[in-house]
């Protein structure tokens, strides 16, 4: 109670109080460089890797992992660790595409149910409910058999997906806000409906959103991965992750590291953006619980 | 405070919110929970009809897929949604063919999309049974016996991030790999024994179980912090009994909120692994139909998905009051 | 004869990182067969990890040169030791039933539990021992509570349980936590009877409490801790008559009541909270309190046939008051008695069902909030929970300064008024920038009062400021109020449970049950000669120091 003052941790600027303590914490930090690695991957390639990852050359196909080909090479001879690092681009483009779309759309909508209460927030919450009654890919699914496969149609279909989870969270989080004591304290100071919102209410019905959106963005890699091993991603002979996958699958008895390397790729992928976005969780929550 | 975002998946809360639970008597709480869950699906099947509505193209075109278009299939297209007559009628015949089960032929395939669909449903029902088997058991042990230990604890949460984020196809492969290739200590694909059905379901079921672990731990871990715990540990009772009789009720509540998103999960997860083990079964249809533009078969599944959805939710719902006597609203001091 | 309870030298540590954060310094404690000791102090003192030490459920390192426990030597003691003797050599009883038995069991599972039978069916003899042992704690009817959860016992019956199932083994000693913290005065007088009766019986008995008072009816003997050592140790009668230390001096003058009237609560040098004053003077003289100004003439507020339903009852029932400038006129009742929805209504933050607010003689209820908003600056709120009542991402000097945006007091003026306001508070320019984590308690109270008075307002409505703080910072925060309201002439309209506290405030009170105003007059005729029986109750329940 009134024993101690808390140690100083302002809820200004926590990004950036969280990547100060980056250095301290070996998990946090390896984390941290294998995203910047994935960073440059995506945005050029050719840094990492020389090979091209697309133009095939039987002679070299199914070669074991050696000193020319780290990854080994796949069944039409393409050169496996350069389509791993090639594939980047399309994982981290769909997976922030559809978190943005999510996010954007899912903070609108919780916002308003939020704000407006009665039939608008009864309308949006049972549309939530609705959409949410189908099961992610599923949906996704139903949307690219209206669309037809492909990276653009990929990132909606997930997008659209994921919009309720963020909706539910920020609806509910208005709604703690805005009978929270200091809404109530500001109210009794004659400051209108309009100042009240913008200044207590927004922010921080807002704020968990970017932590949010970190968490579900390994989600969101996951199932696009899922989506693209179905075929419903971008068409071969794109580097996507999950179509390497899927191809792989058809060679695992002869050709094992096909299989492998983009699997693990993905998965220390989404490793990396969870324990990031976790920690970060835990230092907002630490923050704002006594 | 703000729903349970526990962990990267679980962040949406459950379906139902169950504060709506409070109020009335307990019949009437159970009523409204199953009016609710026939609310939505009424409004998942508009919702479907409205998609075709709107949908770019004339509804034969989306109906028919990428079957060469007769006049006879036309015919028998526009006979069958019965195009000619009003919208409305449309969408109450619609409507009543779904009640009765009936979703439709598929142009494609040339059958009944009921039909199809029950053939296909035991073996996804095998699946998903015996990966959510696994993956209460895997939650369970792991979170009874690490949780308020440092090290165990430790080592468990980086096992359940690392299958948390572990593709579930990939993991398939792996263990494909591993079990049948090199090991051949079970068959490659199919749903001919018992046996085929090991890796699927580890596949499917080991992710989703990570995630049960971390919620059920986090619950376990916040009731032994509760006064309630010192209590009953001032009795001379044991730790281990402490967490068995009194902490893991109060972990099934968080946990139970993740109903919704396990059953979607699994669901989701079983067209994935089905196409990863070759298995037979409604995800390999859904697949099909979805790369094939085969719509009737598409919106049958998904319609059925969502009544699962729904139907297992409200359940859920209800053994959420038996689990939790301060939700039933028939004492004194609620009433208040 | 052998004692009960018999350590030297206790020490309790909480290893952090390589270092350890020692919380309880060398402390001696003797507990003799049929004694009631009360181990008394502050937040942040130790005493309760003490308590838990004695079951072995501290949590932390805990270290003496002599530890026995029943004639037990516990200091080798192992996990299996200490369960043996838990329950059936000690029971222990914590604050709240409500949270402090498992709510998710049944009151006869969770008796079954504590007798060492338990099991999803209570087996028929349990169920018997359980009946009666319901009924030695003095539960009417206890067939009918058996299959009952916690949540649906009332708060008393609920502790009554709570008591049961520490004692269902007959222990030696019974240590108390906090018994009677969370309750309401009339509940707490009938469980300090049950504890009575059980000393009556010759049972022996650790109370822990942070109130002089409480202990005062109970305990043979007292030790005051604070900060993990015992300042003072003697028995009862002695510590509260002549106190030998000087904190145990200012505790007993820092609690509000009748005789303290007119005077301040804490010695007036003190400025900041926690200032270690174990070598400070000993200052036995209380210091009066400035005069207060009330103009009877001038009513700053008048409420008239107030009612507020909600579901099927009333949560205000027809409450009338007025209030003069510069008075200050207290509501005092139990939860749900319905007077934080009167202190609402009176803000506007809830609208009447029907009755009427005037404000400076101009309607105020049932106006639209557009047409308020310019004159809610001279109505000014401290709530009970200051920091959330904080936007937590705001500065000490936003936060006071918010409350200055309808009086149109911008730029370097406001800064000033801040700074000024801040002063007055004593906490000066120097929290301008801190954030509301970084504040103590006391600290927050005091810029919700620095914000409250910063646009100088007419009114001042303060729903239980005090009752979440501990009884030397609440004295402070109590005689700040005080001066500030009798230097600025404000009404203040003041909430609170505390008899003590309306008592040493306020001039006028209003007592309230169940919606209504049972009660209204001078504090001093109201408490001396009650007129109602409630009041009379009430009255009765307060635990008073001799």
């Amino acid at each position: 109670m009134s024993a101690l003052p808390a140690p100083a941790e302002h809820e200004t600027a926590p990004a950036s109080q969280f990547l100060r303590r980056l250095p301290t914490n070996p998990g946090l930090a390896l984390a941290a460089l294998f995203l910047a690695v994935i960073a440059i991957a995506t945005v050029s390639p050719a840094l990492l890797a020389t090979a091209d990852p697309i133009a095939a050359d039987p002679l070299q196909a199914q070669l074991p992992p050696s000193w020319e080909h780290w990854f080994g090479t796949d069944h039409l001879g393409r050169d496996v660790f350069s389509r791993v690092v090639h594939g980047a681009r399309y994982s981290i483009l769909i997976g922030v595409g559809a978190v943005a779309l999510a996010a954007t759309a899912g903070s609108f909508l919780g916002l308003v149910a939020g704000l407006s209460r009665g039939l608008i927030d009864e309308i949006i919450t049972r549309l939530l409910d609705v959409v949410s009654a189908f099961p992610d890919l599923l949906l996704a699914l139903v949307l690219i058999s209206f669309t037809g496969p492909g990276t653009t149609n990929l990132i909606f279909a997930l997008g659209v997906a994921f919009i309720p989870r963020f909706a539910r969270v920020v609806r509910a989080q208005t709604f703690v806000i805005a009978r929270s004591g200091y809404v109530e304290q500001a109210r009794t100071f004659g400051l209108s409906r309009t100042v009240l919102v913008l200044r207590h209410v927004l922010p921080h019905a807002v704020a968990q959103v970017p932590i949010l959106a970190t968490i579900g963005l390994g989600t969101a890699i996951i199932g696009a991965a899922g989506l693209s091993f179905l075929g419903m991603g971008p068409q071969p002979p794109a580097p996507e992750w999950g179509a390497m996958l899927a191809e792989a699958r058809n060679y695992l008895r002869v050709a094992w590291w096909i299989g492998v390397w983009p699997g693990l790729a993905i998965t220390l992928t989404v490793i990396a953006i969870s324990v990031l976005g976790r920690r970060w969780q835990t230092a907002f929550e630490g923050r704002r619980s006594e | 405070m703000d729903s349970q975002n526990t962990s990267a998946i679980s962040s949406a809360p459950t379906f139902f919110a169950s504060h709506r639970l409070r109020r009335n008597g307990l019949a009437a709480q159970i009523a409204g929970r199953i009016g609710s869950g026939m609310l939505v699906l009424w409004a998942a099947v508009t919702l479907s009809f409205v998609s075709l509505q709107l949908a770019p193209g004339d509804i034969v075109s989306l109906l028919i897929g990428e079957q060469l278009r007769t006049p006879e299939v036309e015919a028998a297209i526009r006979a069958e949604w019965g195009l000619d007559e009003p919208l409305l009628s449309q969408y109450l015949s619609y409507l009543t063919r779904i009640l009765h089960g009936d979703f439709g032929r598929s142009y494609i395939l040339q059958t009944e999309v009921s039909q199809l669909v029950l053939s296909q449903i035991l073996p996804t029902l095998k699946l998903t049974t015996a990966a959510l088997f696994v993956a209460i058991i895997f939650g369970l042990v792991s979170a009874v016996l690490t949780a308020g230990r440092r090290i165990p604890r430790g080592i468990a949460g980086a096992l359940e991030l690392t299958l948390v984020s572990t593709p579930s196809f990939w993991l398939g492969i792996l263990l494909l790999y591993l079990f049948s290739f090199t090991l051949k200590l079970f068959p490659v694909s199919g749903d001919r024994s018992f046996s085929a059905l090991v890796l699927p379901a580890l596949a499917l079921g080991l992710p989703l179980g990570a995630v049960v672990g971390q919620v059920l731990r986090q619950g376990l871990e916040r009731a032994l912090e509760e006064p309630f715990a010192l209590t009953v540990r001032s009795w001379g009772t044991s730790g281990l009994v402490l967490r068995l009789r009194h902490g893991l009720r109060h972990a099934a509540l968080p946990a139970v909120t993740l109903t919704g998103w396990l059953v979607g999960s699994l669901l989701s997860g079983a067209v994935i692994t089905e196409s990863v083990f070759g298995r037979p079964g409604l995800g390999r249809v859904t697949v099909e139909a979805v790369l094939g533009h085969d719509l009737p078969v598409v919106l049958a599944v998904a319609i059925l998905s969502a009544f699962v959805y729904v139907t297992l939710s409200t359940l859920v719902d209800v053994l959420y009051l038996w689990l939790d006597p301060r939700l039933r609203s028939d004492s004194p001091e609620a009433a208040r | 004869m052998m004692p009960l309870v018999d350590i030297r030298d206790l020490t309790i540590a909480f290893p952090r990182g390589s270092q350890e954060n020692r919380v309880v310094h060398g402390i001696n404690l003797t507990i003799h067969e049929g004694e009631t000791v009360a181990l008394v102090g502050e937040s942040g003192s130790g005493k309760s990890v003490t308590a838990r030490a004695l079951i072995g459920l501290s949590g932390a390192v805990v270290g003496a040169s002599r530890f026995d426990i029943v004639g037990d030597g516990v200091l080798g003691f192992r996990e299996r030791d200490w369960r043996r003797l838990r329950g059936s050599k000690i029971g222990f009883v914590l604050q709240d039933a409500l949270v402090s038995l498992d709510p998710l069991r049944k009151v006869s599972q969770q008796l079954a539990d504590a007798f060492g039978h338990p099991g999803y069916f209570v087996r028929r003899d349990v169920r018997e021992e359980s009946r009666a042992l319901l009924h030695s704690v003095g539960i009417p009817d206890p067939e009918r509570r058996l299959p009952q959860y916690p949540h649906q016992l009332s708060g008393g019956l609920r502790q009554r349980a709570l008591i049961a199932t520490a004692i269902a083994r007959r222990p030696s000693l019974l240590i108390a936590d906090e018994p009677t913290t969370a309750l309401d005065a009339t509940v707490q007088k009938q469980i300090l009877d049950l504890f009575a009766e059980r000393k009556q019986a010759g049972h022996t008995l650790l109370l822990i409490s942070h109130d002089l008072a409480v202990v005062a009816r109970l305990a043979d003997r007292v030790l005051v801790m604070k900060q993990g050592k015992i300042v003072e140790e003697g028995p009862t009668k002695q510590i509260l008559s002549e106190p030998a230390h000087p904190y145990t001096r200012r505790l007993l003058d820092a609690v509000p009541s009748a005789s303290s009237r007119g005077f301040r609560l804490s010695p007036a040098t003190q400025t900041e909270d926690n200032a270690p004053s174990l070598h400070a003077t000993v200052v036995c003289q209380r210091l009066p309190l400035p005069p207060k100004r009330i103009d009877a003439a001038q009513r700053v507020l008048s409420a008239s046939g107030l009612v507020k339903r909600y579901g099927g009852g009333f949560a205000v029932n027809n409450v009338s008051f007025e209030l003069a400038a510069g008075e200050a006129l207290g509501i005092v009742g139990e939860s749900g008695s319905g007077k934080t929805t009167v202190a609402k209504i009176v803000l506007g933050l809830i609208e009447p069902d029907s009755g009427t607010v005037l404000v400076d003689g101009q309607p105020w209820s049932h106006r639209s909030e557009a047409k308020r908003r310019a004159r809610r600056a001279s109505m000014q709120l401290i709530a009970q929970d200051a920091l959330s009542s904080f936007d937590p991402r705001y500065t000490v000097e936003k936060i006071v300064g918010e409350s200055l945006d309808t009086v149109g007091v911008f730029g370097r003026d406001r800064r000033r008024r801040v700074i000024e306001v801040l002063d007055a508070v004593r906490l000066g320019a120097t929290f301008l920038d801190r954030y509301p984590r970084e504040l103590s308690g006391g600290q927050r109270q005091r810029v919700a009062i620095a914000r409250a008075f910063a646009p100088r307002p007419k009114l001042l409505i303060a729903d239980e400021p005090v009752s979440a703080l501990d009884v030397s910072v609440q004295a402070q925060v109590l005689d700040l109020l005080a001066e500030l309201q009798a230097a600025s002439g404000t009404a203040l309209l003041f909430i609170s449970h505390d008899l003590g506290v309306i008592h040493h405030l306020t001039d006028r009170v209003l007592v309230m049950k169940d919606g209504r105003v049972v009660e209204t007059g001078a504090v001093e005729t109201v408490f001396a000669s009650p007129t109602h029986s409630y009041t009379r109750a009430l009255l009765d329940a307060v635990p008073a120091l001799p």
